[in-house]
């Protein structure tokens, strides 16, 4: 990017109002700019610091927990930044051209223009099928905790979590304090796994100690957790949902525990969309068995001008986020000629959660496995219903060992969804079928629009030629 | 018809009515149309490809698993649209008039 004589001139975009992005937001107002921040919640906070309704009355402390002051501190530099910056909730990023995004509000269609794009598109549970995951009263773990924290709610009357990952103990540990009732925890990792991955935990030993003291809260609550378990089914009916779940235990025995609702997730994954659509380039990422796009150590992407931070980059957790976002504005400011903020602490704190995002990874390991044992019945997409057996024949009988080419033959991430919950445990699914390495199963392309949009769209009057594209599109998705 | 979602917090609010599959029920402040339906019934959509009842699954927006009708014809996504007073809804395929998701290859 040429250096630019007046700064405040600079169009600086950040989309998403999680921790990166506030953050980001943060130093590009610290350096005179006006960004523009395009978030799709409601309200800022991202999903970890999302904030309750207003007129809820839960305090800081039953929200948050230990994490409090963290969330209050970023919702109150925020609320301060609000007349700072050109603020758009409840606005969905659908596509990104070239220097412009293309964005909707409610019915409204709008394309904005930007010098430098910092995307901070956060993450969603990472999840494993499991026969019966269809059933109503399945739920990700991150939804099971929306509930709760923004809501108020519990997803049932009786829930098991099920999974693996720092979420599956936060989330049975905030139920429990709640009063909601976990019926149990299947934890899908074992014990010997986080013994093995404590020296790279003990990177950020407070946050180490964070995480023990969940399983405290659950033994006090009395709540039941199994680790190293199996996953069998979860059960239920068409009509009425979830019954119960099934798994195998470490020790070889069979558990039945009745439910009227389960949350799975094994760890989180990137939002890695609109990175795709802004043209980066993705590499395959060995130690999570995902293709992530490349950044460097400040988060720039392969494409000028476009800004990488947080989980939607790397899942580092909020802590790392924070940093991530700031990071990424100083390189946005940095690479329009100026030079702001202390770089070298921020990449040396990044880098130690770095190292702690590896022994979280260690210690709940992704249990790719699980995806070649799953039965031919199993629903791999839940958008539209498709089976593990489809998926493997269109493999087989097709040769469809490349995860677009099966897409195309079987559906499987062609879905609403957009391949979010089933794109990863399709390509293992795949991958075990065709006896390929993952690696070379590729991975599904993002299409725009990256979620569904309303049929009836109103474009501004600068837009109006853009408008029918938009809407073709719309169709082609929606109708 | 049993309510899948436990209110365990802020159950003080004001409540209102609102509309599903023409049955009245209540809702609170604040609501999105998600917890609505849900404080009220298991399940709030059909899946169009049959394999039953569907209740939502991510409840942030991703999954577009709880997609229902109001009785305009209008799709919403419930979890992610607040509950607003005198709301109608439709949460079966065969009560829909309008509005239905195609299912590809029918």
């Amino acid at each position: 990017m040429a250096a630019h004589r007046d700064v405040t001139q600079l169009k600086v975009i950040v989309i998403g109002a999680g921790p990166a992005g506030v953050r980001a937001a943060q130093a590009l107002v610290e350096a005179g700019l006006r960004p523009v921040v395009i978030d799709e919640g409601r309200r800022d906070g991202g999903q970890i610091y999302r904030r309750q309704p207003e007129g809820f009355s839960r305090s800081y402390e039953t929200l948050y927990g230990t994490e409090a002051q963290r969330a209050a501190s970023l919702h109150g530099d925020f609320d301060a930044l609000r007349a700072r910056i050109d603020y758009r909730p409840d606005t969905l990023v659908w596509n990104i051209g070239t220097k412009a995004v293309h964005v909707v509000t409610g019915t409204r269609y709008d394309e904005l223009p930007f010098d430098a794009l910092i995307v901070c598109s956060g993450a969603t549970d990472r999840l494993m099928p499991v026969p019966g995951w269809h059933h109503a009263g399945a739920y990700s773990l991150g939804g099971a905790q929306v509930a709760l924290k923004s809501q108020g709610c519990a997803v049932g009357a009786r829930v098991v979590m099920m999974g693996t990952g720092p979420l599956l103990y936060l989330v049975a540990a905030q139920y429990a304090k709640a009063g909601a009732t976990v019926s149990a925890v299947l934890d899908t990792s074992t014990f010997a796994q986080r013994v093995r991955a404590l020296p790279q935990l003990l990177a950020i030993p407070s946050t180490l100690r964070k995480g023990i003291a969940l399983m405290s809260v659950l033994r006090r609550a009395g709540v039941p957790v199994h680790r190293g378990v199996t996953p069998i089914a979860i059960d239920g009916s068409a009509e009425h949902g979830v019954t119960g779940v099934r798994a195998k235990l470490a020790n070889g025995s069979m558990l039945d525990v009745a439910c009227d609702a389960v949350a799975l997730g094994y760890h989180l994954r990137s939002e890695t969309q609109l990175a795709d659509l802004a043209g980066c380039e993705f590499r395959f990422d060995h130690a999570t068995q995902t293709w992530l796009p490349h950044i460097d150590a400040d988060g720039r992407s392969s494409v000028a001008g476009v800004y990488l931070a947080g989980d939607g980059a790397r899942v580092r957790g909020a802590d790392a986020a924070e940093r991530a976002g700031r990071l990424a504005a100083l390189a946005a400011l940095r690479d329009a000629g100026i030079e702001r903020g202390d770089v070298v602490t921020l990449r040396a704190e990044l880098a130690r959660y770095t190292r702690f995002a590896a022994g979280l990874r260690a210690a709940f390991p992704w249990p790719a496995r699980f995806a070649a044992a799953l039965p031919d019945e199993t629903i791999v997409c839940r958008c539209e219903a498709i089976t593990a057996g489809e998926l493997r024949r269109v493999v087989r009988e097709m040769g469809a060992q490349e995860a677009n080419r099966a897409k195309a033959f079987s559906r499987v991430g062609m879905g609403r969804c957009q391949g979010r919950f089933c794109a990863h445990a399709g390509a293992e699914v795949i991958a075990a079928e065709a006896r390929v390495p993952l690696e070379s199963v590729g991975r599904l392309r993002g299409q725009a629009p990256v979620k569904p949009l309303p049929m009836a769209l109103r474009a501004t009057h600068q837009t109006a030629c853009v408008k029918e594209d938009a809407q073709t599109h719309a169709q082609e998705f929606s109708e | 018809m049993k309510a899948r979602f436990v209110r365990v917090a802020e159950t003080g609010r004001k409540t209102f009515d609102i509309t599903i599959d023409g049955i009245v029920a209540q809702a609170a402040e604040g609501d999105t149309l998600m917890v609505a339906l849900l404080t009220a019934q298991d399940t709030l959509r059909d899946s169009e490809f049959g394999d039953g009842r569907r209740a939502g699954f991510c409840v942030m927006g991703a999954c577009q698993d709880c997609w229902v009708w109001t009785a305009d014809g209008e799709r919403v996504r419930a979890c992610t649209t607040p509950a607003v007073p005198g709301m109608s809804i439709v949460t079966r395929v065969a009560l829909a008039t309008e509005g239905v998701w195609p299912r590809i290859g029918t």
